[in-house]
C-alpha cells in the first residue's frame, strides 16, 4: 500500500469498524485511534515529503497511478506537494479534535462518528487526487454528510439549515461538473488524447475561448464552497446549526476545498481565463471580506459571528489568489492553514461555552473568565491570533497576503487592497468586544458560577489545536519553504 | 431456415416454456397448496435468469423480422435481473393477497407475457413485429395494473393505462403506416437505405416517436405516469417505472441509431426541447409530491430526461452510457420500490410523512433508501453518479454544453426532493413512526440484490468498458 492510498484506506477501515462497534463507548474509543492513526500518517508525510523533496523535484511526488475507466481514460491517480501536504497535516489535526470534542455525544454516536470519518475521507482523498474525475468523487464524498451531520445532530432550525448547504454546495458541485467537462473536452488541444489528470492538462494550452468559458464555472463551483460573496449566505445558517464537531471540521477543513479546488484547478488548468476573469471575481472577494467584517460586528450569536468571520477570512485567501501574485498567494496557503486552525478551535470553545451555559447570545454571557479559567485564557489567545497578532499563524497569513496584493502596481489592485485591509481594524473590534463582553467584566447571570471546569478530553482537543497555531507564528519558516516551493509550477504557468 | 436458428431464440422459448409450465402446474397444484406456484415461478425464472448468461451468436432470422446480437442479449439479461428482483420484492406480497384470490398463477403469465413481448420489441428486425412486442408488452400491464380488484383505485389505474396505451399505440401504427408508405418496406434494414428528409417522413417519424415516448414517459406524454403509478400495485408499478422504461429507451435508441441517422438533424432538435422539459417538469412536479408511489412517478419521468442526454450525442459514447445508465437506474428504482413495498405489505403506509423516524425503528430499510435516493440523485460513491456522469459526458462530447447545464441544475433541484424523504427518515422522529418488522427471506434476498448492483456497478469499470465494446455494432 503506497503512503497516499493510506488516507483513503485508514479512514475507510475505521468508518466499517464503527459498523460493528456498540454504544458511545467503542464508538468514540475506535475513531479516537483511527483519526490518530491519521494524524501519525500525517506527520510521518510531512517527514517523508521533505525527504522526498530532497531527491526529487517534480511537480507533485508520491506518484500513483491505476487505470479506472479505460474508455474516458480516468485513473485513480494520486500525487501530493506541500500545499497538499500541509493541508492533510490540517485535516488530520482537525478530525482529531473534533473526535475529542465530540467525546460526549448523546444521539446515535455510531452513526455520527461514521458520517464525520466519511466526510473526512471525502477531504483526503480530495487533497491528494490529481485526477479530476477522482477528485470531483471526492468533492462530493466530504459534502453529502454534512446533510446528516448538520440534519440530525445540529440545533436551531436545523433542517432548514441542512437543506440550505447542501443544495448550495451540491449545486455549485454540479456548476463545477459542467467547468471540468469544458476542460476534459478541451484537454486533447495539443493533439493529445483526452484526460483528466491535472499534470497532463496543466502542459496543453486549452484554446483560450474554451478558458473564458470554463473558468468562471470551475472558479464559481469551487469558491462557493470557499464561502465566496454572494454565494456565502449557507455558511453562518450552516454553522449556526451545526454540532460542535462538524463546524470545526466543516470551516476548519472542508471550506478549504474551495481554496485548494481555486487554485489547484481553475486558476492553474485555465490560467488565460483566470487572468481574464480575475478583475471580476476580486471585486467580489473583497467584497467578501470586508462584508464578513462588518456582518460578525452586528451579531449576537457566537457561532454566526464566527461564521461571518468565515467568510471575512476565506474572503482573503480568494482575494489573495486572485491577486496573482506569489507571496500573496503564499500568504494564501498560510491563511488557510492558519484559518483553519483557529476556526476550528473557536468552534470547539464556543461549542464547551454552550455546552455550559445552554446560550450563545453574547448579551446572555459575561465574566466567564473567572469561573471557566481555561477556556477563557484560550479564548482569548485565539481571538488575538485571529485577528493577526505577531507570533500567531494569522499575523503571518494576512502580512504576505496584503505586502502581495500591495506589489500590483495599478491603481484598481490597490484601491481593493486598502478595501481588505479595512477588515483587519473591523475584525479587532469585533474580537476585542466579543473577549470583552463575555470573557472579562462581571458575570452575568449567577447560575453560572458552578459551570463545570473543562474535561481532560476537551482539554486535549484545544491543546492538538493551539499547538501548530504557536508554531506556525513562531517558526513559519518551514511551512513556507514546503509551500513556496510548491508554488514553483503555479507561478510558471499563471504568472 | 434449419431447426437449429431456433436455439437462437433462446430466451424467448424458455420464457415462453416458463409460462406454459405455470399454466399447467396451476392446474395439478391441489387448492390449499397454490402459494407453492411462487416459489416455483421465481426458481423457473432465476433458471432462465442464469441461462441468459450464456453467450448467443448475433444472426437474423425469420426473413430478418427477428434479430439478435450481443448488446441486445446483453440487456435481456439486464431485464431479466431486474424482473428476477422484482419477483422476489412481491413474493411476500403475491403470496399474502394475491393467491388468497385464487390469481397467483395468472398474475406470473401476465407478467412474463408482458416480458416475452418486450424481448420481441426489442429483437424485431421490422417494424410489425416491432408493434406486436410492443402490445404483447403492454396489455398484460394493464390487466396488472388492475389486478387489486378490491380497490377502485386500481382498476381506475388499468382503465387509464390501457386507454392511454392504445391511443399511443396507434399514433404508433399511424407513424410507421406513413413510414411504410414512403419507404415502402417495413424491414429495417430496407428502411435504412431508402429513408430521406422528406415531410411524410419527418411526419411518420414523428407520430412513431411520440408513440414511443408514452412508454418512456416523456414530456408531454408523461400524464398517465403518476395516476397508474399511484393506482397499481407497487411491484406493477415498479415493473412499469424500470422494465418497461429500460425496454421502450432501448428500442428507442436503436431506432434512432440505425434506421433513423438520417434523420438526426431532426430528432436532435426534438430530444433537445424534449429532455429539458421533461427534467423540469419531472422535477418540479415530484417536489410537491406526499404519496411515495406518486412521487417515484415523477422521479423517473426526471430520469428519463437525463436518459435523453446520452441519446442526443448519437454516438457510441451515447450507446453504452445509456445501456450503463439505464441498468444502474433498473438496480437503483428497483430498491427504492422495494422499500416502498416492504413497507405497504407491512402496514398499508405509503405516504411521505409516514416515513418519519424510520431510521430509528428500522435502520436497515432507512439505509437501502438511503443509497437507493442518493443513487437515483448520483451522489458518489453509489452508482447512479457514474451514471450520471457518463450521460452527461456524451452530451458534452458533442458540444452539448447548455444542456449538460440545465441537465446538473436539475440534479440539484432532484437532489432537493430526494432529500426530503431522507428528511423523513433520519432528521424526524415522527409521533408514530412503523414499528420495527423483520422482511421474509425473498424481500431481504431482493433488496440485497440490489445494494449490491448499487454499491459494485459503479466502481467496477470493467463492465461499463463492456458495454462500450458491445456498443460498437451500432456506430
Amino acid at each position: 500500500m503506497d503512503i497516499l492510498s493510506l488516507f483513503v484506506v485508514v479512514p475507510v477501515l475505521t468508518i466499517l469498524a464503527l459498523v460493528f462497534t456498540k454504544g458511545l463507548k467503542q464508538a468514540r474509543l475506535v475513531s479516537m485511534v483511527g483519526s490518530m492513526v491519521q494524524l501519525g500518517m500525517a506527520i510521518n508525510l510531512v517527514f517523508a515529503y521533505f525527504k522526498e523533496r530532497a531527491i526529487n523535484d517534480s511537480i507533485m511526488v508520491f506518484m500513483k497511478d491505476v487505470v479506472w475507466f479505460e474508455q474516458f481514460n480516468i485513473h485513480y491517480a494520486l500525487g501530493v506537494d506541500g500545499i497538499s501536504v500541509a493541508l492533510l497535516l490540517l485535516t488530520s489535526i482537525v478530525v482529531l479534535a473534533g473526535v475529542f470534542i465530540s467525546w460526549k455525544m448523546p444521539d446515535l454516536p455510531k452513526e455520527f462518528f461514521i458520517s464525520l470519518l466519511i466526510l473526512a475521507t471525502g477531504v483526503y482523498g480530495f487533497f491528494i487526487s490529481i485526477d479530476l474525475f477522482t477528485m470531483f468523487v471526492f468533492y462530493e464524498i466530504a459534502v453529502i454528510p454534512m446533510y446528516l451531520l448538520i440534519g440530525i445532530w445540529g440545533s436551531g432550525p436545523k433542517e432548514y439549515s441542512a437543506m440550505k448547504l447542501t443544495l448550495m454546495l451540491m449545486g455549485a458541485s454540479a456548476v463545477l461538473l459542467v467547468g471540468v467537462l469544458g476542460i476534459y473536452f478541451n484537454s486533447n488541444a495539443d493533439g493529445g488524447a483526452l484526460t483528466f489528470n491535472i499534470l497532463e492538462i496543466s502542459q496543453v494550452n486549452i484554446p483560450i475561448e474554451a478558458q473564458k468559458l470554463f473558468f468562471p464555472l470551475t472558479f464559481v463551483g469551487f469558491a462557493v464552497l470557499g464561502a465566496l460573496f454572494p454565494f456565502h449566505t449557507w455558511s453562518p445558517d450552516g454553522h449556526a446549526s451545526a454540532p460542535t464537531a462538524v463546524s470545526m471540521l466543516h470551516a476548519g477543513v472542508l471550506m478549504k476545498l474551495g481554496g485548494y479546488g481555486v487554485f489547484r484547478i481553475a486558476m492553474f488548468l485555465l490560467p488565460e481565463g483566470a487572468v481574464h476573469w480575475s478583475w471580476f471575481f476580486i471585486i467580489l472577494a473583497a467584497i467578501g471580506v470586508v462584508y464578513g467584517a462588518f456582518g460578525a460586528i452586528r451579531q449576537t450569536d457566537l457561532k454566526y459571528i464566527n461564521a461571518y468571520a468565515s467568510v471575512s477570512h476565506l474572503g482573503l485567501v480568494l482575494f489573495a489568489l486572485l491577486t496573482l501574485n506569489k507571496i500573496a498567494w503564499n500568504g494564501a496557503i498560510i491563511q488557510s492553514l492558519s484559518h483553519g486552525l483557529l476556526t476550528a478551535m473557536f468552534f470547539a470553545l464556543i461549542g464547551m461555552i454552550y455546552g455550559r451555559t445552554k446560550t450563545r447570545d453574547i448579551n446572555k454571557l459575561g465574566g466567564l473568565m473567572k469561573i471557566l479559567p481555561f477556556i477563557g485564557a484560550i479564548y482569548v489567545i485565539t481571538g488575538l491570533a485571529y485577528l493577526g497578532l505577531p507570533g500567531f499563524s494569522g499575523f503571518v497569513a494576512e502580512m504576505n497576503i496584503f505586502v502581495g496584493a500591495f506589489e500590483n502596481p495599478d491603481t484598481f489592485h490597490r484601491v481593493l487592497t486598502i478595501l481588505a485591509v479595512s477588515s483587519i481594524v473591523v475584525t479587532a473590534v469585533y474580537i476585542l468586544r466579543l473577549v470583552g463582553k463575555i470573557m472579562m467584566g462581571p458575570l452575568a447571570n449567577e447560575e453560572f458560577k458552578d459551570l463545570p471546569k473543562a474535561t481532560w478530553f476537551e482539554k486535549t482537543g484545544i491543546l492538538l489545536l493551539l499547538i501548530p497555531i504557536v508554531a506556525m507564528g513562531v517558526a513559519p519558516l518551514w511551512l513556507s519553504d514546503m509551500i513556496m516551493a510548491s508554488l514553483e509550477p503555479f507561478i510558471k504557468g499563471v504568472l | 431456415m434449419d431447426f437449429s436458428s431456433f436455439l437462437l431464440m433462446r430466451q424467448e422459448i424458455i420464457l415462453l416454456a416458463i409460462i406454459l409450465l405455470l399454466l399447467i402446474a396451476e392446474i395439478f397444484i391441489p387448492k390449499n397448496k397454490k402459494s407453492s406456484i411462487v416459489h416455483l415461478a421465481i426458481f423457473f425464472f432465476g433458471i432462465h435468469t442464469a441461462v441468459g448468461f450464456f453467450a448467443i451468436n448475433e444472426c437474423s432470422i425469420f426473413g430478418g423480422s427477428f434479430q439478435t446480437n450481443n448488446l441486445i442479449h446483453f440487456f435481456k439479461n439486464v431485464l431479466n435481473i431486474g424482473v428476477f428482483i422484482l419477483l422476489l420484492q412481491s413474493a411476500d406480497w403475491i403470496q399474502e393477497k394475491i393467491v388468497a384470490q385464487d390469481k397467483g398463477t395468472e398474475f406470473f403469465i401476465l407478467l412474463f407475457s408482458s416480458l416475452l413481448g418486450m424481448y420481441f420489441m426489442i429483437s424485431s428486425g421490422d417494424f410489425l413485429m416491432f408493434y406486436i412486442g410492443l402490445e404483447l408488452s403492454t396489455l398484460p400491464v394493464a390487466a396488472l395494473a388492475a389486478y387489486e380488484t378490491s380497490k377502485r383505485i386500481s382498476s381506475e389505474s388499468g382503465i387509464k393505462l390501457i386507454l392511454s396505451a392504445g391511443l399511443a399505440s396507434g399514433i404508433s401504427l399511424f407513424g410507421i403506416s406513413l413510414l411504410y408508405a414512403t419507404s415502402g418496406s417495413i424491414f429495417f434494414h430496407d428502411i435504412i437505405g431508402t429513408i430521406s428528409a422528406s415531410n411524410l417522413t419527418i411526419l411518420g417519424f414523428i407520430l412513431f416517436f411520440s408513440g414511443l415516448s408514452f412508454k418512456i414517459s416523456l414530456v408531454p406524454f408523461h400524464f398517465w405516469t403518476a395516476d397508474v403509478y399511484e393506482g397499481a400495485p407497487i411491484s406493477v408499478a415498479s415493473y412499469l417505472s424500470v422494465i418497461s422504461k429500460g425496454a421502450a429507451v432501448f428500442i428507442l435508441m436503436i431506432l434512432l441509431f440505425t434506421i433513423f441517422k438520417p434523420l438526426m438533424h431532426v430528432w436532435e432538435n426534438m430530444v433537445y426541447v424534449i429532455a429539458i422539459a421533461t427534467m423540469f417538469i419531472g422535477n418540479l412536479f415530484a417536489i410537491r409530491q406526499q404519496n411515495m408511489k406518486r412521487f417515484l412517478a415523477f422521479s423517473s419521468i426526471a430520469q428519463a430526461g437525463f436518459i435523453l442526454l446520452g441519446l442526443i450525442s448519437g454516438t457510441q459514447l451515447g450507446t453504452a452510457t445509456v445501456v450503463y445508465f439505464v441498468m444502474i437506474y433498473i438496480f437503483s428504482n428497483l430498491a427504492a420500490f422495494g422499500v416502498v413495498q416492504a413497507i405497504s405489505s407491512k402496514t398499508g403506509k405509503e405516504k411521505m410523512t409516514d416515513y418519519e423516524g424510520l431510521y430509528r425503528t428500522n435502520p436497515k430499510l432507512s439505509l437501502v433508501m438511503l443509497l437507493a435516493l442518493f443513487s437515483l440523485a448520483g451522489i458518489p460513491p453509489v452508482a447512479g453518479f457514474f451514471g450520471k456522469f457518463f450521460l452527461f459526458t456524451a452530451a458534452a462530447s458533442e458540444g452539448y454544453y447548455l444542456l449538460v447545464f440545465l441537465a446538473v441544475v436539475n440534479v440539484t433541484i432532484s437532489l432537493y426532493y430526494y432529500l426530503l424523504v431522507v428528511r423523513a427518515m433520519f432528521l424526524r422522529k415522527g409521533e408514530n413512526p412503523i414499528p420495527f418488522f423483520k422482511n421474509k427471506l425473498y424481500m431481504r434476498l431482493g433488496l440485497i440484490i440490489t445494494v449490491i448492483g448499487i454499491v459494485v456497478l459503479g466502481l467496477y469499470s470493467p463492465l461499463y468498458e463492456y458495454i462500450y465494446e458491445l456498443s460498437s455494432i451500432y456506430n
